[in-house]
C-alpha cells in the first residue's frame, strides 16, 4: 500500500493502533473539548484551560496594527528543514514583518483529515508552539475541524498573523523608481527545491533542506540600514523572485534588470534545478526577502544583512529601470537581456 | 528532454550489469543512478547522466582540450586563426 | 558545476562569436535538431548574437512535440484506468493529444505519477503490486537506453504489473526526411550531442556524402553550440560536407556500446509517425515480441472510438515550425492567441518546442524596444 504523501519523512514512530482523527474530533463536543484539552491547550500557554472563549481579548500598546492570513497545504507534511506547523508560523510572522510590524499574536485552524494518527498532530503542534516561542508570538485563538478521508491529504493550517506598525514603514512598491536597487537577503529557491524533492521522492542525498525560517532579525537590520530609504520589502514565497518583481513592476509601472551571475543560488538547489530543468527565479522561498532600496543606501544595507548569520550571502542583483518590452528581464552569457516570465507553477504545485 | 548533466562518481552501489547503480554527485547533492551503460566508470570520473542512468563517461582530455583552444584566445592578438577543415575531420573521425 | 561553468564562460563565447563573424563571408542556413540545444542557443543568446552571420533553423528535436496525440490519448486512458498508474516525464504532462492533457486528466483523478527516470517507475511497480504502471517512454535515441534497461530489469525481477509505452523516435531519419522535402534550405547541421553519445556518428558518412552538407555533432552549452555554428560555417566557407566531432568530451565515434546492446536486445526499429509530419520510415522503435509481456500496447486496448474529435487548431502550423520552414515569430498567432499559457499546438506547450523557447527567450534590445517606449 502506498504511503500517503503527507506521512513521507514523518520523523514520528508510530504504529497503526495509534489513536486517529475521527469525524467525531470536529463536531465540536466532548471529543473536540478531549483534543483541545490533550493536545492544543498544554502547549500554548495563553488559551485558558477548560473553556475556551469565542475570541481573544488583547492588550495592544496603541500602535495601528497590521493583519495577515494565510493558509498552508504543503504536501508532504514533513520536509528536511520545517514542516507544515513550523512553517505556518515563519509564513506568517515573515508577512508581518515585511509589512514593518511587529508579529505578536497567531491563530490557529486546523482542518485535520479523517484518520489522521493522533502522533503526527501532536507532532506538528509541538512545532507550531516551539516555533511561536523562538519569534515570540503568542498562539491566542483557534479552531479545529474534521473533514473526511481524503478531503485534507493530513491536514491544512490556516493562521491570522497580527502584529504592531513601527514608524517608519517602508511605503511599498508604488514608490520604486528607476535606479533603485534591488536586493536579495539570501540563497533563492530552497524551499520549493526542499518540497519537491520529498514529495516526490527524488532521492538526492543530502536531501535538500527548506530555508524556512523566521525574517524578523532579518528585517530589523534592513530597516535600521536603510531607514527612509527602503522603499519595499517583500518575502519571496511561491513563485520566488520572479513573482515578487512582476507584482512590484505592476504596482510601480517601471521595470527591473537583473544580473544571472549576481543571484545568490546554493549549490545544491543548483544542481537539483540543473538536473530538474527548472529556474530558480521561479521556485519558492521561505526565508528570504526581496527589498528595493535607494542606490546610496544600498551598500550600507547589504553590508549590515550580511552581518546576520541568516543573510551572510545577501546581494544586490539588479535596478529598477524605465519600462521595457519586460516587467523583469535578466542578463545571461553573452550579455542579451532577456525576459523572465511570471512562473506558471503547474509543476511545483503545494509548495506552502 | 535530452537534458544531460555531468556528476562525479562518488561510490560504486552495485556492479550488476543489469542493476548496475552508484552515487553520483552534482555539485553538492547526490543521486544514485543507473550505471548499467558505463559499466567501467571509475571512482572520481565525470559522467553524463540523462533520466536517471549515465549514458557516458566524460574525457576529461578532450574537455582540457577544448578549453586549452580556447584560452589560446588570450595568447593571440588577433584571435584564434581558423584551422583547417579538412585536417581536423580527419584527426576527429 | 564541472563541466557546465567552463563551457558557458562568456568571454570565450565573445570570442568565439567574433570568430565566427570574421570567418563568414555571407550568411549560411544551419538546423539544430535537439530541442535542448534549441532552448540554449536562445536562453544564452546565441542566436540573437549571431543573426547576420548565421540563420539558425530550429528542427523537431522535441520529442514531446512530436509524440502523436493518439499515443497521449492512450495514457490519459491508461491514467483513468482502475489499477493503473501511468508514470511519465514531467514535461509530457502539459502537452495535449486530441483535446486535453495529462495533467488535465490528473485533475479529473487519473492516477498520474511524474518521475524523473524510467527506473523510478520501475521501484515504483515493485513497490505497489496493487497497481499496474505503465511508463510514458518518449524521446530520442538518447532516452531509448533507460527505458530499455527498465523492461530489462523488469523482466530479471520478474514483475507483472509494469509496461511500457513506448513511442520513442529517430532523429536521422527525420533529417533524412527534411532534406528531402520541397522548400529545404538547410545548409549545415548542429547534430544532437547526446543522441550521438548513444549512437556514435558514423552514420552520419552516409548522410554528408549523400546530401553534401556538413554535419558537426554538437554539445549544449554556448561553447559547445559556438564550437558546432564555428565548425559548420568553416567547412561551408571551404567548400566541405564532412562529419566532425564538437562534443568530444561525451561522444565517441562507435557511440556508447552497452546502450546500443540493450537497445538492440528490446527494440527494433519500425516506421513511425511524427505528429505534425506523417509517417517517418524507420522513424521509431516498437518492443521485441520477446518483451511482449512489457508493451502496453498488447497488455491494454486502446480506444480510438471514445477519442472525441480533435480540438488541434488547423491553424496551428506546428509541422512547418518543427520543420523550420517557419520560424515561431512568424506564424500570425505567435504572442497573439497563442502563449505558454494559452497554446494552439505542442511547440507551444514543451518547454522545448521552439515556440515556447522563442517566447520565453525573447530578447529585449534596444532596437525591440518602440519609440513611444523608449521616450518613457
Amino acid at each position: 500500500m502506498t504511503v500517503p504523501a503527507w506521512q513521507l519523512n514523518c520523523p514520528v514512530e508510530f504504529d497503526e493502533s495509534s489513536d486517529r482523527i475521527t469525524l467525531a474530533h470536529g463536531e465540536g463536543a466532548r471529543l473536540t473539548r478531549r483534543l483541545i484539552d490533550e493536545q492544543i491547550c498544554p502547549r500554548f500557554s495563553s488559551l485558558p484551560l477548560g473553556a475556551l472563549p469565542d475570541a481573544a481579548h488583547l492588550n495592544t500598546t496603541g500602535r495601528r496594527i497590521a493583519v495577515t492570513t494565510d493558509s498552508f497545504v504543503v504536501s508532504p507534511l514533513f520536509f528536511p528543514g520545517g514542516d507544515i506547523g513550523s512553517l505556518a508560523v515563519h509564513g506568517t510572522v515573515n508577512d508581518l514583518a515585511v509589512s514593518g510590524a511587529v508579529p505578536k499574536w497567531i491563530t490557529l485552524s486546523l482542518i485535520l483529515e479523517e484518520g489522521l494518527p493522533i502522533p503526527i498532530l501532536s507532532r506538528v503542534l509541538d512545532s507550531v508552539a516551539r516555533a511561536a516561542a523562538e519569534c515570540c508570538v503568542e498562539v491566542v485563538a483557534g479552531d479545529t475541524k474534521v473533514v473526511p478521508r481524503g478531503a485534507a491529504d493530513g491536514m491544512f493550517l490556516n493562521t491570522t498573523g497580527i502584529g504592531e506598525l513601527i514608524d517608519p514603514v517602508p511605503p511599498g512598491p508604488q514608490a520604486i523608481e528607476p535606479g533603485d536597487v534591488v536586493l536579495i537577503s539570501g540563497p533563492i529557491g530552497r524551499h520549493g527545491i526542499a518540497v519537491l524533492c520529498a514529495r516526490e521522492e527524488l532521492a538526492f542525498d543530502p536531501p535538500p533542506e527548506s530555508d524556512a525560517a523566521s525574517l524578523i532579525d532579518v528585517v530589523a537590520m534592513l530597516r535600521d540600514s536603510a531607514g527612509t530609504k527602503l522603499r519595499a520589502v517583500r518575502d519571496a514565497t511561491r513563485g520566488g523572485v520572479s513573482a515578487v518583481l512582476h507584482e512590484w513592476a505592476a504596482a510601480c509601472g517601471h521595470s527591473f534588470q537583473l544580473t544571472e551571475s549576481q543571484l545568490p543560488v546554493s549549490r545544491d538547489v543548483r544542481g537539483a534545478s540543473e538536473l530538474l530543468g527548472l529556474d530558480p527565479l521561479h521556485i519558492a522561498c521561505e526565508g528570504v526577502l526581496v527589498a528595493a532600496i535607494a542606490p546610496e543606501a544600498s551598500e550600507a544595507a547589504v553590508a549590515g544583512l550580511r552581518s546576520l548569520p541568516m543573510s551572510t550571502h545577501a546581494a544586490s542583483v539588479g535596478t529598477a529601470g524605465t519600462s521595457q518590452l519586460s516587467s523583469v528581464t535578466i542578463q545571461r552569457t553573452l550579455g542579451q537581456r532577456q525576459p523572465v516570465d511570471e512562473p506558471t507553477g503547474a509543476l511545483l504545485p503545494r509548495i506552502c | 528532454m535530452c537534458l544531460g548533466v555531468p556528476g562525479q562518481v562518488v561510490e560504486w552501489l552495485d556492479r550488476d550489469p543489469v542493476f548496475g547503480r552508484a552515487s553520483i554527485e552534482f555539485d553538492g547533492v547526490r543521486r544514485v543512478c543507473h550505471m548499467a551503460c558505463v559499466p567501467d566508470a571509475e571512482i572520481g570520473e565525470f559522467v553524463v547522466v540523462h533520466a536517471g542512468i549515465a549514458i557516458s563517461r566524460i574525457d576529461a582530455d578532450a574537455a582540457e582540450r577544448l578549453l586549452d583552444e580556447l584560452r589560446q584566445f588570450d595568447i593571440d592578438d588577433d584571435g584564434l586563426v581558423p584551422t583547417d577543415p579538412l585536417t581536423d575531420a580527419e584527426t576527429r573521425l | 558545476m564541472k563541466y557546465v561553468d567552463e563551457f558557458r564562460d562568456s568571454g570565450s563565447a565573445r570570442r568565439l562569436v567574433e570568430d565566427i563573424r570574421r570567418t563568414a563571408t555571407r550568411r549560411w542556413v544551419l538546423m539544430e535538431v535537439c530541442g535542448g540545444q534549441t532552448h540554449s542557443l536562445l536562453r544564452h543568446g546565441i542566436e540573437e548574437e549571431l543573426r547576420d552571420t548565421v540563420e539558425l533553423i530550429h528542427g523537431p528535436g522535441c520529442p514531446v512535440c512530436v509524440t502523436p496525440a493518439d499515443d497521449i490519448d492512450f495514457a490519459q486512458q491508461l491514467a483513468l484506468r482502475d489499477g493503473v498508474t501511468l508514470a511519465s516525464f514531467g514535461d509530457m504532462l502539459r502537452v495535449p493529444g486530441s483535446r486535453r492533457s495529462l495533467l488535465d486528466v490528473r485533475a479529473d483523478g487519473g492516477r498520474v505519477r511524474i518521475v524523473y527516470s524510467p527506473l523510478d517507475a520501475v521501484a515504483l511497480a515493485q513497490k505497489n503490486p496493487d497497481q499496474h504502471v505503465v511508463f510514458f517512454a518518449v524521446g530520442f535515441e538518447t532516452t531509448a537506453p533507460a527505458t530499455a534497461l527498465a523492461a530489462l530489469q523488469a523482466r530479471e525481477l520478474g514483475l507483472h504489473n509494469f509496461s511500457l509505452l513506448v513511442s520513442h523516435v529517430r532523429v536521422q531519419p527525420a533529417m533524412e526526411a527534411l532534406m528531402i522535402s520541397p522548400g529545404n534550405c538547410v545548409q549545415g547541421f548542429l547534430a544532437a550531442g547526446h543522441v550521438c553519445t548513444i549512437t556514435g556518428f558514423d552514420s552520419y558518412r552516409e548522410f554528408v556524402e549523400r546530401f553534401g552538407v556538413p554535419v558537426a555533432v554538437t554539445g549544449f552549452e554556448p561553447i559547445d553550440l559556438l564550437e558546432g555554428i564555428r565548425d559548420c560555417v568553416q567547412q561551408l566557407e571551404a567548400g566541405h560536407a564532412m562529419v566532425t566531432n564538437q562534443y568530444e568530451r561525451s561522444v565517441r565515434r562507435d557511440g556508447n556500446e552497452y546502450a546500443q546492446n540493450a537497445v538492440n536486445r528490446v527494440y527494433e526499429i519500425e516506421d513511425c509517425p511524427w505528429r505534425g509530419f506523417g509517417v517517418i520510415p524507420q522513424g521509431g522503435y516498437r518492443l521485441r515480441t520477446e518483451f511482449e509481456q512489457f508493451d502496453a500496447r498488447a497488455r491494454f486496448l486502446f480506444n480510438a472510438g471514445s477519442v472525441v474529435a480533435s480540438n488541434e487548431r488547423n491553424d496551428c502550423p506546428a509541422a512547418d515550425v518543427l520543420a523550420g520552414r517557419l520560424r515561431p515569430n512568424e506564424c500570425p498567432h505567435f504572442g497573439i492567441h497563442c502563449t505558454p499559457d494559452s497554446p494552439l499546438g505542442a511547440p507551444m506547450v514543451s518547454s522545448e518546442g521552439a515556440c515556447a523557447a522563442y517566447f520565453r527567450y525573447r530578447t529585449v534590445t534596444p532596437e525591440s524596444v518602440s519609440p513611444e517606449e523608449a521616450a518613457t
